[in-house]
């Protein structure tokens, strides 16, 4: 069940980002160029997508998941320098690109060689993360 | 188009659709990079098959549906170089941030977290002026 619902969410997860255009870079970086011919489609796919996922937040209330287990902590108060100094490189790579890493997942059968290499790099930074954040803040990533 | 706004809020219905069934079903936050990312470096521990699995919907999906319906575009870039430091960029920030567009935007946003609203802010910001500084200044995207 557990592994049917992740394959499920994900599923839907991907169609929605193809159907909405979030996996087209031009209509991401043209949200983002605000100096250009700005293009306001991301600003109803997060809405369209905050309005579901908070009805969701409520109905958790006084709830277990389906599959057992408890659900996910509220958030930590502390925000810490980490949060900023990861949100602004994301934010510059995102910006690059065009490119997050849901739509990178979703397009990655269409995106021909583009998509390979930023995936590949994507890894990449991935995996050097965890050494870069310990020496910023000596603490391990947590998720 | 005139109704892209239309796609992109049924889309993003999808999108927050599917972040209801991870939370609702699984109990977990759908965020893009902390999925891939703990599968990457190790720390997805017990969740490593229901990620993998969430990973296979996402891209093998998609797939499918895109190439019966006669294949998409995503007019990335060419230029290797900067996809090459865009990717690096977006790995390392997302996990040092702990969290994209899905698990801070989508997710953290829905919750009115703090930490969530703040990173959007931030990444937003930094995409604003990284079109400035590489698109109109420079001219390299």
């Amino acid at each position: 069940m557990r592994d049917l619902l992740a394959a499920l969410s994900g599923a839907i997860f991907g169609i929605g980002l193809w159907l909405s255009g979030m996996t087209d870079t031009t209509k991401v970086q043209g949200w983002l160029d605000i100096f250009g011919d700005w293009d306001p489609t991301l600003a109803f796919v997060m809405g369209g997508a905050i309005v579901p996922m908070a009805i969701a937040w409520q109905l958790t209330r006084g709830r277990a998941p389906l599959v057992g287990g408890s659900f996910p902590a509220p958030p930590e108060a502390r925000l810490g320098r980490n949060l900023v100094i990861g949100s602004v490189l994301f934010g510059m790579g995102w910006g690059l690109a065009g490119l997050c890493p849901g739509p990178a997942v979703a397009s990655l059968s269409w995106g021909g060689l583009p998509g390979i290499v930023f995936m590949l790099a994507m890894i990449a930074g991935m995996w050097a993360a965890p050494r870069l954040r310990q020496r910023l803040d000596g603490q391990p990533v947590s998720i | 188009m005139e109704q892209d706004w239309l796609w992109g809020l049924a889309g993003g219905g999808l999108i927050g659709l599917a972040g209801a069934i991870y939370l609702l079903g699984n109990g977990r936050i759908m965020g893009a990079s902390g999925i891939i990312g703990g599968i990457v470096d190790g720390t997805a521990g017990s969740q490593m098959r229901e990620r993998l699995l969430f990973l296979v919907g996402l891209f093998g999906v998609p797939a499918i549906v895109v190439y019966l319906a006669g294949g998409s575009q995503t007019n990335a870039t060419t230029n290797l170089a900067v996809l090459v430091a865009a990717g690096l960029l977006v790995g390392l920030g997302t996990r040092i941030a702990n969290g994209c567009t899905s698990g801070h935007g989508v997710c953290g946003i829905s919750r009115l977290s703090l930490r969530g609203i703040v990173a959007t802010v931030f990444y937003i910001g930094a995409g604003g002026i990284t079109m400035v500084l590489f698109r109109h200044v420079l001219g390299v995207i």
